[in-house]
């Protein structure tokens, strides 16, 4: 980066670039910063100095604690000086110091005094420092001038005190809330920027009463509010309340004259959130989206290219659900499509292709090429997938767009955007029966010269899947076999399994693909030769040509049923010995995904190398632990472990909670205890189950906790017997019984007597889902075709007033248990009908496929079809008793 | 309570003011406010989430915008770009690219008038000598600058000569007071700024 500045500076000076912190060193920095002890305080160095600290620091150099404790002390002094400029540099670099609880007390009076100096600036400046690094203890102290800061008549201080409430309400609730009034007065106030402190803060401390959020909602938009920002803070508590009363009565909405006439304010952010604040409204209607979709279309045409992004952003979102109410600004969109700025671009062709109609779509894709050439492979790839969907909505369109994907597919691109086209292209293949052959020949083409690998294998897998069912598939194997010729040793080992299946199911092939593979056998990768050893064999060489029995096509075509991380941890765990690895001791049950990790990337101090607890162990971990209890080794192989169920509620004494093990012919329940009391010890900890309401079991066994002494978790179990291969439910009311025992925390020593006590928990309920595994299936339409049709059991039910169908939908897979299959868990706002695919293995190792139709009314009433397929139809009606029960 | 000790844990000297999003959610946020040279070096930056905890973080991100962002003409007026979950508004003068990013749901007009307001601010503090090295040799208004705009990612002033009034009131007279005397300098010289902006 540096070579391309010299040049340019070339024909001006070639002298190094001026900065007055050129060579700067902190070791240095810290010696000036000595100044500050100085009696005679030279109030202008000082200032100087401080500023280089600031520099540093911006730049990120850290200091150590020692140096850092010696500039804070230093700093301290400066309060000596009455110079203003040099207290604004000390309050702020107090404030980027953020010194320790036991240094704030030095400075503690200091700005307590300039919180009631005469200066408003003083004051103001005084209050945010003081409420930044302070603790509760202190804060009691400076409340009575924080109170009176909020209404102090210098809107500066006033928004001072507003602001450091706001962040201190979160640290100190119970303080803050004490200034209620004070802020509601504020709230009042004529500064435009105060009054929007207040209302947010006034929010924030009335966010959890709902009756309150809206009084104050109801109060404020009949009156004027005169900040911009207010306003907009206003809107956005309006629609929270409208959200949560809208789903009384279908009248007229609440508060919704006040959102449209925000659409006339003057301020453009006031205009523009309120337009957004329409088009999220749920359920909304194309009446109320008309006003704020007109009041978009301006923006679309301002010059300001934010205003531009803004509004054309919003209408992609609302052409996902409105699409015919955006077609009225097509003509401003596409005229973003040559905008300067790309992200415009980009969502304005996104959004055309959302609401173009069938006819458009030719012109569009002519516009669209020439935009693809000049923008960056994260655009392509949203276009990439604008277009794919639209493919799927215009199937007709096919030809023209398949043309286009392979047209880019052939230009310069990165992985992902190579990747996202791959994708593109199968699914059309898969879905539209009529692009299959040319989106084949297309994916052919492009691995002739595809320098990824991992699209290789995958077009190659897909191939082998796809191509043997086209008219004529001798075509493809000329591709396939230079793969084996050209490419490195992955691809080739893929192609060689490809050619297999081409052999497999293509029987006037198939002497033709034994040359191919037998050439194979002298490959220099070992992969690639014991391949095709094996699938030689498989396929029977010379001698049985003709005839494929179903297990070998189960073994080429069949896909594996246990995930790909359970059958590495076995593998890992497996220590060679005279026993064969046996794949079904691998566990199958899929591991949810945390999903929270992307949402909220800033609430995980990530940072901090915090241990994150590791959950793809927990399945291995209860099989180890229950195989290592002797009572429970007879009951074979552990079925199913649940999540943790609390049976406390949260800092209580003792905190527990259950696990449920499922075994073919018992249940383990597992206890989980926390003491969370440091006098105590306990001795001799079991839990008393009662079973009298789940009458299909009986007790066996129950294993005590010898002892379970402060913070340091220790399990019991009880183990139920219950007939096998049965579904059976029940509830159980548990009792934690044990000895309590003195500590002393101080010397550790524990009393020789205890007491007996007990402590009741909450109940337990063993429910039909805990016998379904979640499994999924990688596609789900062909294992559904694959399950015997005799199986299928079809019923009908009728669910009652839900909230929402995405209630209802989620109520259902939670209580069967099951893996929803093809992200159909995710029901998409305001549609009236639903088809959820959701997969499973019930208990026996029993495979079940489930397939939910659901559908709405008015009166939000929801009834759903129930289709189930399984490998046992006994399993298959039990399914729809569990449906028929809950 | 639980913040509280993790941000003393986490930056000493953290230039991160973390305060916990979900809670501020109904309130206009901003995550940063960068002010980059045009290299896409520092020149000075302030951070108010915890989106980016570490400094090889920060710097990740500002090397994304900068590159992200260089090209783009962005001079007559603020221009966006979104990436990354992040809204970034930007606006260059000179050497100096000023940078303003929210979360993806945030209202872009919002942060477009905060990065104005920082834009203008410097202009005026700067007496519309606005380049790298003037911001340099006047980093101290600067820093007070931004001080001034964001308060731990909670939108402060948005007004430019309030701003750069409050900035300057210690900058100009060294011993006095908030003065009306120079809050009317400013303005004057605001005034004169957008005279001259509109016969440009």
């Amino acid at each position: 980066m540096a070579q391309p500045l010299v040049k340019k500076d070339d024909d001006r000076d070639d002298e190094v670039e001026y900065s007055p912190f050129l060579g700067i060193e902190k070791g240095l920095v810290l010696q000036e910063a000595r100044a500050f002890h100085d009696p005679q305080l030279d109030a202008r160095r000082c200032s100087q100095v401080i500023t280089k600290l600031l520099y540093l620091l911006n730049q990120g150099e850290t200091f150590t604690k020692i140096e850092a404790t010696e500039v804070f002390f230093a700093v301290t002094k400066l309060f000596q000086s009455k110079d203003t400029g040099l207290r604004r540099m000390v309050y702020l670099i107090i404030k980027e110091l953020s010194p320790s609880s036991d240094e704030v007390i030095i400075v503690t009076s200091s700005l307590m005094k300039d919180m009631n100096s005469k200066t408003d600036m003083y004051r103001a400046n005084a209050i945010r420092v003081l409420c930044r690094i302070t603790d509760g203890t202190l804060l009691t102290q400076i409340e009575r001038y924080l109170k009176q800061a909020v209404v102090d008549k210098n809107p500066v201080v006033a928004s001072a005190a507003l602001v450091s409430g706001i962040h201190l309400l979160q640290t100190n609730p119970e303080i803050v809330k004490r200034w209620s009034n004070e802020v509601q007065e504020a709230v009042q106030s004529r500064a435009a920027l105060v009054q929007f402190h207040a209302l947010a803060l006034l929010h924030q401390i009335r966010q959890n009463d709902r009756l309150a959020v809206s009084k104050l909602v109801t109060s404020l938009t009949k009156g004027a509010v005169r900040s911009p920002l207010a306003q907009c803070l206003l809107i956005r508590y309006t629609s929270q309340v409208i959200r949560e009363t809208s789903n009384s009565q279908s009248g007229e909405r609440p508060f919704f004259d006040f959102l449209e006439s925000c659409l006339r304010h003057k301020a453009e952010m006031v205009i523009f959130e309120a337009a957004r604040a329409i088009t999220e409204l749920s359920g909304v209607t194309n009446r109320e989206l008309t006003p704020a979709i007109t009041v978009l279309q301006l923006f679309l045409s301002s010059s300001k290219p934010v205003l531009r992004f803004a509004a054309v952003r919003t209408l992609n979102k609302v052409a996902m659900t409105h699409p015919l109410a955006v077609t009225n600004c097509n003509i401003d969109m596409e005229s973003l499509i040559s905008d300067q700025n790309r992200s415009i671009a980009t969502l304005a062709i996104t959004t055309l292709l959302k609401t173009g109609n069938e006819s458009s779509v030719d012109r569009l894709m002519k516009q669209i090429t020439n935009f693809m050439s000049d923008i960056a492979d994260e655009f392509k790839i949203v276009v990439v997938e604008a277009i794919r969907s639209l493919c799927l909505k215009f199937p007709l369109k096919y030809r023209s767009l398949m043309n286009f994907l392979s047209n880019i597919l052939r230009e310069e691109g990165g992985f992902e955007y190579k990747k996202a086209i791959v994708d593109s292209i199968v699914i059309l293949v898969r879905d539209i029966p009529d692009a299959k052959e040319s989106g084949l020949i297309h994916l052919c083409e492009f691995i002739e010269d595809c320098e990824f690998t991992y699209l290789s294998t995958q077009i190659l897998h897909f191939l082998g899947n796809e191509g043997p069912k086209t008219s004529d598939p001798t075509k493809f194997i000329r591709y396939i076999y230079n793969r084996v010729i050209l490419e490195n040793a992955t691809v080739r080992a893929a192609a060689v399994s490809t050619l297999a299946k081409f052999g497999a199911l293509v029987e006037s092939l198939k002497p033709r693909i034994f040359v191919l593979l037998r050439r194979c056998l002298f490959d220099i990768d070992d992969e690639v030769r014991d391949r095709a050893t094996l699938y030689l064999n498989t396929l029977g060489g010379d001698d049985s040509v003709g005839e494929i029995d179903n297990d070998v096509k189960e073994f080429l075509f069949g896909s594996l049923d246990v995930p790909l991380s359970n059958l590495e941890m076995s593998l890992q765990n497996y220590v060679p010995s005279e026993e064969p690895f046996d794949i079904s001791s691998v566990p199958k049950e899929v591991k949810s995904q945390p999903l929270t990790e992307k949402k909220a990337p800033g609430k995980v101090p990530t940072g901090l190398g915090a241990p994150i607890s590791n959950p793809t162990s927990t399945v291995d971990g209860y099989e180890k632990l229950l195989s290592s209890i002797p009572e429970f080794s007879s009951f074979g192989t552990l079925f199913k472990s649940s999540a943790p169920v609390e049976l406390t509620e949260a800092e209580t004494e003792y905190a527990v909670n259950v696990v449920k093990h499922i075994f073919d012919e018992h249940v383990v329940f597992q206890y989980n205890c926390t003491n969370t009391i440091p006098e105590q010890l306990l001795e001799n900890v079991t839990v008393f189950v009662d079973a009298s309401d789940a009458e299909e079991f009986s007790e066996v066994v129950s294993k005590p906790l010898r002892s379970l002494p402060y913070d340091s978790p220790g399990q019991t179990f009880v183990a139920f017997e219950k007939p096998a291969g049965v579904p059976a439910v029940g509830k159980f009311s548990n009792l934690l019984k044990f000895i309590v025992k003195e500590v002393d925390p101080a010397t550790g020593e524990t009393e020789d007597e205890g007491v007996e006590d007990e402590y009741q928990l909450e109940d337990l309920e063993i429910v039909a889902a805990d016998y379904m595994l979640k499994v999924g299936v990688s596609n789900f339409r062909n294992a559904w075709e694959s399950m015997d049709p005799d199986s299928e059991r079809v019923d009908e039910y009728g669910l009652g007033a839900r909230e929402s169908l995405a209630e209802a939908v989620s109520a259902v897979i939670t209580l069967l248990g099951m893996q929803p299959c093809e992200g159909t868990d995710a029901v998409p706002n305001n549609s009236r009908s639903h088809t959820c695919l959701l997969s499973g293995v019930f208990i026996g190792n029993v495979k079940v496929l489930v397939r939910l139709s659901f559908g709405i009314d008015g009166p939000k009433q929801v009834a759903m079809k129930l289709v189930v397929r399984s490998d046992d139809p006994a399993i298959s009606d039990a399914i729809h008793e569990i449906v028929a029960n809950g | 309570m639980h913040y509280r000790n993790q941000a003393s844990e986490t930056g000493i000297f953290g230039v991160v003011e973390c305060f916990s999003p979900q809670i501020l959610a109904a309130c206009p946020l901003v995550k940063n406010v960068l002010l980059l040279d045009s290299d896409g070096r520092r020149v000075a930056v302030k951070y108010y989430t915890d989106d980016w905890p570490t400094l090889a973080a920060k710097l990740a991100f500002e090397k994304s915008v900068f590159t992200k962002t260089q090209k783009t003409n962005a001079r007559s007026e603020a221009e966006i770009i979104m990436f990354d979950n992040h809204i970034v508004v930007y606006k260059f003068i000179q050497d100096l690219h000023f940078y303003v990013t929210g979360g993806d749901d945030e209202n872009e007009l919002i942060l477009a008038t905060v990065l104005q307001g920082f834009f203008d601010a410097v202009g005026l503090l700067l007496r519309n000598n606005v380049d790298k090295r003037a911001a340099l040799d006047n980093l101290d208004l600067i820093l007070l600058c931004l001080d001034e705009i964001v308060d731990g990612g909670i939108v402060l002033e948005t007004e430019a000569s309030v701003i750069a009034g409050k900035v300057a009131s210690n900058a100009l007279d060294g011993s006095g007071s908030f003065s009306e005397q120079t809050i009317s300098q400013a303005l004057a010289t605001a005034r004169e700024h957008l005279a001259r902006s509109l016969l440009k």
